[in-house]
């Protein structure tokens, strides 16, 4: 019983209480730079996802053999090999999404969130744990990127879905005239702003 | 030379990396408390990106495509741009201790600055010259600057002003950034490459 608390602890905590995006303000720039549409946040955030995971897993089993003086460059480059594995994958399966993502495909491998997990969490913790925590902290940051991309995608569009024209489903009549802010860059900003006020507002009501 | 000076003129304020390109959110977010802080930030990124946007130009054009290795582009830029900074932080303190001194404790910092990775990366992908690459790599530093450092000239006069609990720290950075941003976006479409 005790066993199994570990690893629901472990889960959860990369979900609620320590969430990248809204408890550590970590790994920004793409929570900002590809949330104009729901497809194009959740496609980042299980890239991030991916890279994160194996990274958490692979850091976690050779941490013995790492020396510490070295331990940051060797574990950018196991990041930097995953990022380039998964940045060849998107390219061949999903070349829509790649090239709406662009340059913040090759960025993951600067995400803090990534790097910090490495460091706080896989380096001194047990292989399933490391697991663990990556899926956790991975939803926590794909569930961010999902929550901001939504709002910005329905006031700023007025769709679901898009942009490819077969599979957007326009939510209101033609009447309709979007936000056309909160699809520019100052509406990320904005966006992400409010959303953090009222989750500060959730977790302080809940004591999560 | 007409090319040069829209590159100059859109990164700066066309394209602000950070406003507008949302790159290096986080030292923007982090850094941007003091002016002092921000000051010291923003000279340690101009050096480190200028240098950054070179160093990783000639490797990428003369290295990696002759001998058909663009697929390590990430895993090179990346030690480069680590061992760059290690480089500048070494050199600093035997040559310039005074230099040292100001831009010391922001240099480790840097390595995950994305904005760095992102100019080394764009500049390939743009199909920059190397002329070009360098005065990007500059005005992008300055574009990052110019942001940081308004946003701190804001933020110092933000910490006396009584706000809701719910938007205290990172909630009203992030909404008076986009209202900077805002006043950015006056200038889009004015130039293009």
């Amino acid at each position: 019983m005790k066993e199994s608390n570990v690893y629901v602890q472990d889960l959860s905590r990369g979900i609620i209480k320590e969430n990248p995006v809204f408890r550590l303000l970590l790994g920004m720039c793409p929570v900002l730079g590809v949330t104009a549409f729901l497809i194009n946040g959740l496609g980042m955030g299980l890239a991030a996802t991916a890279v994160l995971i194996a990274s958490n897993v692979v850091v976690a089993s050779l941490k013995n053999f790492i020396p510490a003086q070295v331990r940051i460059p060797v574990f950018i480059v196991i990041i930097a090999t995953f990022v380039t594995i998964i940045e060849m994958i998107l390219q061949a399966f999903q070349p829509a999404l790649y090239d709406a993502l662009g340059v913040f495909v090759p960025l993951i491998v600067v995400n803090c969130m990534i790097l910090g997990r490495a460091e706080a969490f896989a380096s001194k913790k047990p292989i399933l744990r490391s697991l663990v925590d990556g899926i956790g902290v991975g939803i926590g940051f794909t569930l961010a990127l999902g929550i901001l991309s939504l709002v910005r995608e329905v006031l700023g569009q007025g769709t679901i879905l898009g942009p490819e024209p077969e599979n957007t489903i326009h939510l209101f009549g033609e009447a309709f005239e979007p936000m056309g802010l909160f699809a520019q860059p100052p509406g990320a900003f904005i966006a992400l702003g409010l959303l953090l006020a009222i989750t500060n507002i959730i977790f302080k009501k809940y004591n999560l | 030379m007409e090319r040069v000076l829209s590159i100059i003129f859109i990164y700066i304020l066309v394209e602000n990396f950070v406003l507008h390109r949302f790159f290096g959110i986080c030292p923007f977010l982090g850094v941007s408390r003091k002016m002092e802080t921000a000051v010291g930030m923003s000279m340690a990124v101009v050096f480190v990106m200028t240098m950054a946007t070179l160093v990783t130009w000639l490797l990428y054009s003369f290295v990696l495509i002759p001998y058909n290795l663009e697929y390590l582009q990430i895993v090179t830029f990346i030690l480069v741009i680590a061992s760059l900074v290690q480089l500048v932080e070494i050199t600093l303190r035997k040559i310039s201790p005074t230099l040292y001194q100001g831009l010391g404790i922001f240099l480790p910092l840097i390595t995950t600055n994305c904005a760095i990775m992102a100019v080394a990366l764009l500049a390939v992908r743009e199909e920059f010259t190397l002329v070009e690459a360098v005065v990007f790599g500059v005005a992008a530093s300055l574009g990052f600057s110019l942001a940081l450092i308004l946003m701190a000239g804001i933020r110092e006069r933000l910490e006396m002003a009584k706000l809701p609990e719910a938007l205290e720290g990172s909630a009203i950075t992030l909404i008076t950034a986009g209202i900077l941003s805002l006043a950015f976006l006056g200038f889009s479409g004015m130039l293009s490459l």
